[in-house]
């Protein structure tokens, strides 16, 4: 039975929450920024004026205002967006239960029904848009596609308040014309690849020799093909709040660069004591650790490592950080800022292999524990590590908290494609 | 904390006295508009999920009749505010 789904993406989402906010701001060119005094000043998102003169998101604040001279910059206000994250999920549960998001501002639905057709499901999507933008005062784009890869590619098509279909019969004359890069899962190294092979578009990536692909890429070129050919059959996955997170992370960039080994190691326990907060706060072990970092040219590295138990333990997981910065990461001292993040999560009930330390970890586990709600009673500021007392002169670091990864599209399991 | 609004200066908070129903809902029934002045509701005329665009910010919006004319009352995350058509 072909199926209807929908790809519901809330345009400039941070950007057009702050304008809903603030009347003064509507029509005006705004950008959501990061903090310049804390050195994380860079475009989160722009509203549709900013956007015109030029402003693109990841820019430097400076960059923006010399491409967009009188832009107005506003600090994020992340409760707030959740806030509407949430008023928007309540919307699209409304119509099915079915509702997979990806992000906060973007989300699959599934609203198949017996016998229903792509245009029944433009229809309801219309519907969708407006009813946001009546409840809400918020616009998004919806595409509508019988697998979530078409959907996607078709709720970016046209901007903003709109919607898109991108069927079995159109999908030729629309999908395949555009840059292969606007396909899901074809990033900027993926497009250099295929740009080498001479594919440029997506129809050239539906047409391609299949074992030219597999050689290539892997058994992703394999699955992209598939994709550009519209044979995704994943299904959208009703995603309970733990499953929306790939991974959990945290980073920080301090009022100045960590100069000292002492001082990196400093920096990941005290960005593993919230990490390891929210994996149990949300009930989930992680089974891999990765360390990131920008050094003094802003240049971005990164190692992971995998961990023989998964944990939730803020010693164990600052201990195999701490190992990874000593084995990979030393030489590249100074950093300007350095983030942690905890992936291949599991649910904490799930089973685990035990070890002969086992006493010691669950020993560990419960002083995690108590010092967790020390904390949620008293405040974080409540107990800390000694070490944090020590006058550093990155004290004043602040943590950008919820940082939320969107689910991943390619979990295990999750991605089916008929071969090609 | 302030009753202005710090993205809107015009916006201002109000105190409200209303009921809250077993079934969740939330019914205003008068708010205090002045130092001393307080209005009484004597009638909700509509509810619904809207943005309000004079002000900003969105929320529960209650069209609500008050001495003869129409007005919105937006209740907005635990916080009531007014709109005037």
């Amino acid at each position: 039975m072909p199926r209807v789904l929908l790809h519901s993406d809330a345009n400039s989402y941070y950007a057009s929450v702050e304008c809903l906010y603030t009347p003064a701001l509507r029509g005006k060119p705004m950008a959501v920024c990061g903090s310049a005094e804390e050195r994380h000043g860079i475009v989160l998102a722009k509203s549709e004026a900013a956007k015109a003169r030029g402003v693109q998101t990841g820019m430097a604040i400076w960059q923006a205002k010399k491409a967009c001279p009188g832009l107005i910059c506003v600090p994020p206000d992340y409760e707030l967006y959740l806030h509407f994250s949430a008023k928007l999920r309540r919307i699209y549960e409304s119509y099915t239960p079915l509702v997979e998001p990806f992000g906060l501002d973007e989300c699959w639905l599934d609203i198949t029904q017996p016998g229903m057709r792509l245009a029944e499901g433009e229809r309801v999507a219309q519907e969708l848009r407006q009813r946001i933008r009546r409840e809400l005062g918020l616009t998004v784009s919806i595409g509508v596609a019988e697998n979530k890869v078409f959907a996607k590619l078709a709720s970016d098509l046209r901007k903003p308040d709109a919607v898109t279909v991108i069927s079995a019969e159109n999908f030729r004359s629309v999908a395949w014309p555009l840059p292969a890069r606007d396909l899901l899962y074809v990033g900027p190294r993926t497009a250099e690849k295929l740009a080498h092979a001479g594919i440029r578009t997506i129809g050239g990536l539906a047409l391609a020799d299949t074992g030219m692909l597999e050689y290539r890429l892997g058994k992703n070129g394999v699955m992209l093909q598939a994709f550009a050919l519209g044979l995704d059959r994943s299904p959208v996955r009703a995603g309970d709040a733990r499953e929306a997170f790939r991974s959990i992370g945290n980073s920080a960039t301090p009022p100045r660069d960590i100069q000292t080994p002492q001082e990196a190691r400093w920096m990941l326990h005290l960005l593993a004591d919230s990490v390891c907060e929210r994996l149990r706060a949300l009930g989930l072990r992680a089974g891999q650790v990765s360390v990131s970092l920008r050094d003094g040219d802003l240049a971005g590295h990164s190692c992971q490592k995998i961990l023989a138990h998964a944990t939730h333990g803020t010693g164990q997981i600052a201990q195999a950080a701490c190992k990874l910065l000593e084995e990979r990461l030393l030489p590249l001292l100074p950093y300007r800022s350095m983030g942690l993040h905890c992936g291949g999560l599991k649910p904490e009930n799930a089973p685990v292999q035990l070890d002969f330390w086992g006493e010691e970890a669950a020993r560990a586990e419960r002083l995690d524990r108590a010092l967790d709600s020390l904390r949620y009673r008293f405040g974080p500021a409540a107990i800390r590590r000694a070490s944090s007392l020590a006058d550093t002169g990155l004290s004043r670091v602040e943590l950008t908290g919820q940082r939320v990864h969107p689910a991943a599209f390619l979990r295990e399991g999750c991605v089916r494609y008929d071969q090609p | 904390m302030t009753n202005r609004d710090r993205r809107n200066p015009q916006k201002i908070y109000l105190k409200v006295r209303a009921d809250h129903l077993p079934d969740g809902r939330i019914v205003p029934l008068m708010f205090r508009a002045g130092e001393d002045e307080t209005v009484r509701i004597d009638r909700i005329l509509d509810v619904r999920e809207a943005p309000s665009l004079k002000m900003g910010g969105q929320g529960t919006r209650y069209t609500c009749r008050v001495a003869g004319q129409e007005i919105y009352l937006f209740h907005d995350r635990d916080r009531w505010f007014l709109e005037t058509q």
